[in-house]
C-alpha cells in the first residue's frame, strides 16, 4: 500500500489467527488493543530471566528489576511530555487512575457546592468515579452538552464555568463517538476560572501526539492495554505541585516514609500513590509498548489511522439502511453505528461468523447512547494495524447480514 | 458450519421478521415484563392460565430485542401455548441447561424439539440472556411477579 499507510499487522501474533477457516479481522482495538511480539517476547523473558520485587530487594536481581521498572516511568514522561518522571505514576488501568484523581484530588480540595463540569459524553469510567466524590463532599455535577454530531457545545460550556467550578473532567476523544473534543481550548477557559482539568485519554494515547504540557492538562489519565501494552497497567500524569498536596488513594507499603501506630509520614509523589507490590512485568512490558509506539511513531499511526477513517466512513455510508453515530468534523478511528431492523448484538454475533471482531452495546457510555436515542450500537474501531481490506470485509458483512435479515 | 452459524438459521430469522403470537392479551391471567438491561430488551410476557391453575390456554408477548430474544419468545409461545404450566417450567429448565451447554439436545434426553435451535447460543455466553429473556418473563408471570430480570 502507498503512503500514508503502515504495513505493521505482520508484528502481532494473534493477527495471523483464523476462526473457521476465516482471517481474524479486528476491529475492536477502542476496547482493547492487540499485542506486538516485542511486547509479549519482552515479558515472557524478564519472567524467565530477570523477574524479582522491585523498590524493595537489596541483592541483584531487584536492583536490575527496579531499573526496568522505573525505566517506564522516564519512557511514559518522555511519550506525552511530562516536565518530570515524578508526575507519572502507576496504576492498574485508566479508570483506576481517574478513580486516584476523584478520590485524592476530590477529597482534598472539593467542598459543599463547588462544581465538577463532565461532557455528556464520558465513558463511566469518568463519571462514576466524580459521583462519589460528589456524594462524599457536597459538590456538584455539570454537564457539558453535545450537537446531533456528537461535538460538545463549546458556548454551553462557558456558561457552565464561573469561580464556582473547581475541576473539569473530560475525555480527550469519546469512545462511543469518536469525537476528538477541543481539550486544549477547554483546558485554557477551565483554567480562567482557576479549575484543574481531567483528561481522560484512554482513546487518544496510541492514536496521536499526546503533549500534556502544551495540552494544558493538569491530570492526564491511560491505560497500558490500550496502547499494545499489558492488561493491569495505567498511568495517571499529574502536575507535581498538585500530586504534592494531594492525599493518599490507598495505604500500604511503598507509600510511607515511618509508621508506627500513633502516626504514619508520607512518601512523596509519585510514590505516595503506588501502594503495595505493583504490576511489575506489565509496567515493564508497557515500557516496550511505549518503544513500540515511538518506533512506528504517532504521526504515522495518526495518518494512517484517519486515512482508514475516511476511506471507512466513505465504505459504510454508501450503505442503504446504515446510519453512523458520532460523525463529527475532528474524528479519531472510531465508526460507531446503526442498521435499520437489525439490533446490534445481531450484527455483531454474525460479523463474528465472518471472522470480525466489532463491539456491539452501550459501551460503558450509557448517557452518550441516550442522547442518541439508542439502546446500543455496533462499533468498529481502528488500530494502525488494521487495513483497507478489513474494512471492505467489514462493509461486505453488514450487506450480507441485512440482505439475511430483509430477504 | 459451526454450532454458532446455526444460530441464525432460516427458522430463526423468520420468527424474528414474523414473530408469532405477538399481540397484547386483555383477557390474560397472568404477565411479566422482562427486561435485559445489557442489550436494552424488553419483552411483556401474556399468558391464559385455565381455572384449574395448571394448563396454558393461550399465550402471547409484545417488547422489542435483538433477532434471538425475539424469535424465542416467538419459538417459546408457540410451543408452550395448549401445555400444562408443569411442562412449561420442566422446559425452561431444559432450554437453559442446552443454552449454557449442559445440555447436549442431539444425545441427551429432552422434549426440546424446534427449540434446539438455540443451542448454538452456548458459543456466546453474552447471548443467553437474550435466549432466556422470554423464558425469565413467562417464570416471572406464572409466579405472579410484575417483572423479570436475566440479571
Amino acid at each position: 500500500m502507498s503512503k500514508p499507510y503502515l504495513d505493521i499487522k505482520k508484528n502481532f501474533p494473534v493477527l495471523n489467527r483464523t476462526f473457521d477457516g476465516k482471517p481474524l479481522i479486528y476491529l475492536d482495538t477502542a476496547a482493547t488493543s492487540q499485542k506486538p511480539a516485542v511486547v509479549i517476547d519482552a515479558m515472557d523473558r524478564f519472567y524467565r530471566e530477570s523477574y524479582g520485587t522491585v523498590r524493595r530487594g537489596v541483592y541483584r536481581l531487584s536492583e536490575k528489576a527496579t531499573q526496568a521498572y522505573e525505566g517506564t516511568r522516564h519512557k511514559v514522561a518522555n511519550l506525552i511530555n511530562a516536565a518530570s518522571d515524578r508526575e507519572i505514576i502507576y496504576t492498574r488501568g485508566c479508570t483506576e487512575s481517574l478513580n486516584l484523581v476523584a478520590y485524592s484530588w476530590g477529597r482534598t480540595f472539593l467542598k459543599p457546592g463547588d462544581e465538577i463540569i463532565l461532557s455528556q459524553i464520558e465513558h463511566h469510567a469518568n463519571i462514576v468515579p466524580w459521583q462519589i466524590v460528589r456524594d462524599m463532599s457536597g459538590a456538584v455535577i455539570k454537564t457539558i452538552p453535545c450537537d446531533d454530531h456528537g461535538q460538545l457545545l463549546l458556548d454551553e460550556y462557558r456558561k457552565l464555568l464561573s469561580p464556582k467550578t473547581k475541576v473539569v473532567a473530560v475525555n480527550h476523544v469519546s469512545n462511543a463517538l469518536g469525537t476528538i473534543n477541543p481539550v486544549k481550548e477547554m483546558a485554557r477557559l477551565a483554567h480562567e476560572v482557576g479549575a484543574v482539568v481531567v483528561v481522560d485519554g484512554a482513546q487518544s494515547i496510541s492514536h496521536m501526539r499526546v503533549d500534556v504540557q502544551d495540552l494544558g492538562a493538569d491530570f492526564y489519565a491511560f491505560s497500558s492495554h490500550k496502547m499494545f501494552g499489558p492488561t493491569g497497567a495505567g498511568i495517571l500524569y499529574g502536575r507535581y505541585d498538585l500530586l504534592e498536596k494531594m492525599l493518599p488513594f490507598q495505604g500500604g507499603g511503598d507509600m510511607i516514609r515511618q509508621v508506627t501506630f500513633e502516626r504514619t509520614t508520607l512518601q512523596v509523589p509519585p510514590h505516595r500513590f503506588e501502594a503495595g507490590t505493583p504490576s511489575i512485568v506489565e509496567v515493564l512490558g508497557l515500557g516496550v509498548a511505549v518503544d513500540y509506539l515511538q518506533t512506528v511513531g504517532l504521526e504515522n499511526i495518526e495518518a494512517h489511522e484517519h486515512a482508514l477513517l475516511e476511506y471507512g466512513t466513505k465504505l459504510l455510508s454508501e450503505i442503504p439502511g446504515l446510519h453512523l453515530i458520532g460523525t463529527a468534523a475532528k474524528k479519531s478511528g472510531i465508526l460507531g453505528f446503526a442498521l435499520d431492523g437489525i439490533h446490534p448484538h445481531d450484527i455483531g454475533t454474525l460479523l463474528d461468523m465472518e471472522g470480525i471482531a466489532i463491539r456491539a452495546g452501550h459501551h460503558c457510555a450509557q448517557p452518550t447512547m441516550e442522547r442518541f436515542g439508542v439502546p446500543a450500537t455496533a462499533r468498529a474501531s481502528l488500530g494502525p494495524y488494521n487495513t483497507e481490506s478489513d474494512l471492505d470485509a467489514l462493509a461486505a458483512g453488514i450487506r450480507k447480514i441485512q440482505g439475511m435479515f430483509h430477504h | 458450519m459451526s454450532q454458532a452459524n446455526e444460530l441464525y438459521q432460516q427458522v430463526i430469522l423468520d420468527h424474528n421478521r414474523n414473530p408469532r403470537n405477538y399481540h397484547p392479551m386483555p383477557e390474560a391471567t397472568h404477565a411479566c415484563h422482562g427486561h435485559n438491561p445489557l442489550c436494552g430488551d424488553n419483552i411483556t410476557v401474556f399468558a391464559k392460565v385455565d381455572a384449574t391453575g395448571q394448563l396454558l390456554e393461550d399465550m402471547s408477548f409484545q417488547g422489542t430485542g435483538c433477532a434471538i430474544s425475539k424469535a424465542s419468545a416467538s419459538l417459546m409461545t408457540s410451543q408452550l401455548k395448549g401445555k400444562p404450566t408443569a411442562e412449561a417450567r420442566e422446559l425452561f429448565g431444559e432450554f437453559l441447561e442446552m443454552v449454557k451447554g449442559g445440555l447436549d439436545p442431539e444425545s441427551q434426553t429432552n422434549h426440546l424439539g424446534k427449540l434446539k435451535l438455540f443451542q448454538g447460543v452456548r458459543e456466546y455466553s453474552s447471548r443467553i440472556k437474550c435466549a432466556t429473556l422470554a423464558w425469565h418473563a413467562l417464570m416471572g408471570a406464572l409466579d405472579r411477579k410484575e417483572t423479570a430480570s436475566t440479571e
